[in-house]
């Protein structure tokens, strides 16, 4: 048997056969939970509808990520650690994909995205948040899906990105001392509220001294596309994601898959027909992560449609107006907002949940620019993108336990170290690098922002140098044991 | 929790990495596979189901042959000839 034909081993089992065990059942018992948790919420106040946008989008996003195993730490990862380029095409045909939906929407006037600050902040947050995520095992939205297969691993770099951003984006004291006295001046320019005491704290500092003076833009704009059609299908798609897109993937092609797509096919040197069969062998070699890459880019811009129509529909910017409208006044920003991307977005909501826990616990959490002026502290209960977040761990659970995958594992101590420490460093760069590989990255660059392509080289240089030193520790600990000591 | 390589017999390894997840199975997997013979056999025991993945990948662009696969759920036992 060759390799080519090994996944006509696989023991292949009737749809009703895989519901009829008991994970079939549990997943089904949560699928039955999620209905009825959606029907108390519509009951209580039909524009809870909002919320649930997100919630069922997340179960969505949960099901085929478990079902592709996509974790985008795994594209820079074993592309550096065991040179597998998987993962890198399932996230760059899922990057072409959004790209187009993104588009669509963008045309429909329902686009909720806005472009980021462009600065070297983003290169610096990639780097770190690249290097964290070597030793975490999983990307932010990886973590959430492994979570969801019972792994208390992933759970703990949830909850520690929850904690280190929450922490990092309120720190004042000693931090005051690493920002640049320009950045006190500009940020005091600002006449921002004192109860948000912006000169305090090296975060506050960085957003309204620094992020806050720098532009950000679209490549439509850029480029001055009036028409919308040509700026968001040409401009923003075309040029800002499919092109380099295409071109990192011709290039995985070339140093990480060429070689050994012709010494299996046993050609001495490849002609151009042989490097376009080539090229699909790759596109294909893992179908789920290719597959999953297809359905996460269609339901991206489903998401955001979805969302910026009812936005539309109840006449608000930002569903920090909807829950004040229904009387939760206290979970919004002094500005009336909280954070609601309107697409698919993970960080931002774990350091809400972080930030909710401790202020509750008593910690002032709301004199700075991060909760008190922008995302607010809402009750986990009326966070709308935190919704997504929980769908994504229960979608994947679904898909785990009917899968048969689904199984607690409890980190040793190694893991959870490795859990935390990466933790830590992943919440530090996404709040630097403003998201993480798919708010800074992935939302970006489908949407015309080029910046994530920047935060992509950051977070592709830091994880090479995690992987580097990763090694360096594997081998190691493999040469203390006899058997692999080579 | 610990890994577990062991030659079996003549051309016959096994490795159990049980119990870990990304990026340790694939990295114990690649490594064994280095250690052994062309045409060796190693039975492969792992329970996390993104390393499959990746070993699925890293077997075809190795010329590595996947030849047995479990498929109903964890642990996964999986079976490889060496190229």
């Amino acid at each position: 048997m060759s390799t080519d034909n090994c996944a006509t081993a696989i023991k292949v089992e009737p749809g009703h056969a895989l519901l009829a065990h008991k994970g079939g059942f549990s997943a089904l018992m949560i699928l039955v939970l999620v209905g009825i948790a959606s029907w108390i919420a519509l009951s209580i106040d039909e524009r809870f509808i909002y919320m649930l946008v997100y919630a069922w989008f997340g179960v969505i996003y949960g099901l085929l990520l478990q079902y592709g195993r996509f974790c985008m730490a795994s594209a820079v990862r074993d592309l550096f650690a065991v040179g597998v380029p998987r993962m890198a095409v399932g996230m760059l045909i899922a990057v072409i994909l959004f790209s187009l939906t993104a588009a669509a929407v963008t045309v429909s006037g329902y686009s909720t995205f806005h472009p980021h600050p462009l600065g070297w902040h983003i290169l610096i947050g990639g780097l770190i948040f690249g290097f964290g995520i070597m030793f975490t095992g999983g990307c932010a939205s990886g973590s959430l899906y492994k979570t969801g297969e019972g792994n208390v691993g992933s759970l703990l770099v949830v909850i520690s990105i929850s904690f280190s951003q929450a922490v990092f984006a309120v720190l004042g004291g000693w931090t005051n001392a690493l920002a640049p006295a320009s950045w006190a001046e500009s940020a005091m320019e600002k006449g921002m509220p004192e109860e948000l005491s912006v000169t305090d704290g090296w975060f506050d500092q960085f957003t309204a001294g620094y992020v806050w003076d720098l532009h950000g833009t679209t490549v439509a704009e850029w480029l001055n596309m009036t028409n919308v059609w040509v700026g968001a299908f040409i401009g923003n798609a075309l040029l800002s994601a499919i092109i380099p897109s295409l071109l990192l993937v011709v290039g995985l092609y070339f140093f990480s898959y060429r070689k050994g797509y012709l010494r299996r096919h046993k050609l001495q040197h490849g002609s151009f027909n042989d490097d376009l069969r080539g090229l699909w062998s790759m596109l294909t070699s893992s179908k789920n992560t290719a597959l999953a890459g297809l359905g996460l880019g269609v339901f991206a811009g489903a998401h955001m449609w979805a969302t910026g129509a009812l936005r539309d529909h109840y006449q608000i910017f930002n569903f920090g107006e909807l829950l004040e409208k229904m009387g939760y006044t206290s979970a919004v920003s002094i500005q009336g907002t909280v954070f609601d991307p309107g697409y698919w977005y993970i960080t931002t909501q774990e350091a809400q949940w972080g930030g909710w826990v401790l202020d509750k616990l008593g910690f002032q959490m709301t004199d700075n620019v991060f909760f008190g002026l922008e995302n607010g502290l809402p009750n986990p209960l009326l966070n709308a993108p935190g919704m997504m977040s929980i769908g994504i761990i229960l979608g994947a659970a679904m898909l785990a336990l009917v899968r048969r995958e689904f199984k607690f594992k409890l980190p040793d101590m190694e893991a959870a170290t490795f859990a935390i420490v990466g933790g830590i460093l992943m919440g530090i760069g996404a709040r630097v690098g403003m998201g993480c590989n798919v708010g800074a990255f992935f939302a970006a660059v489908t949407n015309g922002d080029m910046s994530g392509w920047i935060f992509l080289f950051g977070m592709a240089a830091g994880g090479f140098v995690g992987v580097k030193l990763f090694n360096m520790y594997f081998e190691w600990k493999a040469s203390r044991n006899d058997e692999f000591a080579l | 929790m610990a890994v577990k390589f062991d030659k079996v017999s003549d051309g016959e390894w096994a490795l159990d990495v049980t119990g870990y997840v990304c990026p340790h199975p694939q990295m114990y997997t690649k490594k064994a596979l280095q250690k052994m013979g062309s045409g060796d056999v190693l039975t492969l025991l792992f329970d996390n189901p993104s390393s499959g993945e990746s070993i699925i990948a890293m077997c075809e662009s190795e010329g590595n042959e996947l030849f047995e696969r479990s498929e109903d759920g964890t642990p996964f036992t999986w079976k490889i000839r060496k190229g």
